[in-house]
């Protein structure tokens, strides 16, 4: 653990995170919205699979709360979906730095069918609910868009060495 | 672990419940403006070219359309004046209070609100134009909705088809009230409880009522699509398309309708 490197290694992340936003917020025609990946979901995934000693739960559930704000969700919404997304990215980072690219994806889609369930269950509570299933496209969307973004930000942490 | 948990619930309560949150949300808001503007840096490009790069022949084709339309509404106008000097006067036999002139604020969209199940624009105009909360939003055909959210440099507007928002309205023709509830798709409002034996036919126009004092009286909101009168049900199914183009605009006007009793407080 280089923990000198810890100083530029924090703009790499934060970058990262800021362009997910980006991304998330970038308008899209009505029906690509329901398509478009949970990218802020990817980019901490893959943070906290790449360094769980650095990037977890904290990190999650403010990166969340940002992403609430953008939305206009109810305070909360995303810091509990990422929040549990980061806690089993957590218990299985071991399992997905051995995983194969298919198996990976898998997983990337089970965990954004698990956010979007928690998104869509809190704004039930607010009565702003989906009426159908198209919700959970972007699982499947998040999934189809791991590898790239693996790559991207695998190119990015090694080129910067953070650690 | 606990922590967060707790910091959740604590949040969606305070957020929910009790709408304490506004004033947090409006700081993180302007903290985060950086974003929607590079998130939106391809859309100006796209409208950059539309400026830039047409050709003569388009220029020309426009401007004369322009003219026609320049006319049109000038000859519209003319009697404008006689017909508000004349509503002034009745009025004042009513012994009721004159119509406020309402001020409008041109303001660009710089963004949707991702979440598509919900209808929500970002404006760039906020706390620095003084848009405030509540404030009514239209475009060249009609209400849009309202604002939610001002943060320093952009405010969050409510769309009328959204599940959460309702505007109350009365038939353009012959002034009978309901209340116009968004539906979460875009081209859709339903209207409740309305009596199966009211007079309200397909193709009424419904403008807002101005009750709720929300929203100032008279604006168009929706023509009247589909009507259901099910002699089971106690009341009528009735469906209605929005008159402004809540997909397509990129500029809106954002309405100052404040009186002077309001504006105090």
């Amino acid at each position: 653990m280089a923990v000198e490197e810890g100083a530029t290694g924090y703009w790499v992340i934060l970058a990262t995170l800021f362009t997910a936003y980006v991304l998330a917020v970038l308008p899209l025609g009505p029906w690509l919205a329901w398509l478009r990946p949970e990218w802020l979901l990817l980019v901490v995934t893959y943070w906290v699979i790449a360094l769980p000693h650095r990037v977890g739960l904290v990190t999650a559930a403010l990166a969340g709360l940002l992403m609430d704000v953008l939305e206009g969700a109810v305070l909360g919404q995303n810091v509990l979906a990422l929040s549990v997304v980061a806690l089993v990215a957590r218990l299985l980072y071991q399992r997905m730095r051995v995983f194969s690219l298919a198996q990976q994806a898998l997983t990337v889609f089970l965990l954004a069918g698990l956010h979007q369930l928690v998104c869509q269950w809190i704004q039930n509570l607010e009565g702003a609910g989906s009426r159908s299933f198209l919700f959970l496209l972007p699982a499947l969307s998040s999934a189809l868009f791991w590898p790239p973004v693996l790559f991207l930000l695998r190119g990015a942490r090694r080129y910067y060495r953070v650690q | 672990m606990t922590l967060v948990a707790l910091a959740v619930a604590a949040l969606l309560v305070a957020d929910l419940r009790y709408n304490r949150l506004d004033g947090s949300r409006a700081v993180l808001d302007t903290l985060l403006a950086p974003v929607f503007w590079v998130a939106g840096i391809p859309g100006a490009i796209g409208a950059w070219q539309d400026t830039h790069i047409r050709s003569r022949q388009t220029l020309l084709e426009d401007n004369a359309h322009l003219r026609r339309e320049n006319l049109v509404l000038k000859g519209r106008l003319q009697q404008m004046a006689s017909l508000q000097a004349d509503n002034a006067r009745l009025r004042s036999l009513l012994n009721s209070t004159a119509l406020l002139r309402d001020d409008v604020l041109v303001a660009e969209v710089v963004g949707v609100a991702p979440d598509p199940v919900r209808h929500q624009l970002i404006l760039d105009k906020g706390d620095d134009a003084d848009v405030y909360q509540g404030q009514p939003l239209i475009d060249a055909g009609g209400l849009m909705g309202q604002v939610v959210e001002v943060s320093q440099f952009h405010a969050r507007v409510l769309l009328i088809t959204d599940a959460t928002h309702s505007v109350p309205v009365q038939v353009n023709r012959n002034g009978v009230r309901a209340v116009a509830e968004g539906t979460g798709s875009l081209d859709r409002l339903e209207i409740h409880h309305v009596a199966a034996t009211t007079d309200i036919r397909e193709g009424d126009l419904l403008v807002t009522s101005g009750l709720g004092q929300r929203f100032p009286i008279g604006y168009p909101v929706a023509t009247v699509t589909a009507i259901e009168r099910d002699p089971g049900q106690a009341f009528a199914r009735i469906t209605a398309r929005p008159t402004a183009a809540l997909d397509r605009v990129r500029h809106v006007l954002l309405v100052f309708a404040r009186d002077e009793s309001e504006a105090s407080d």
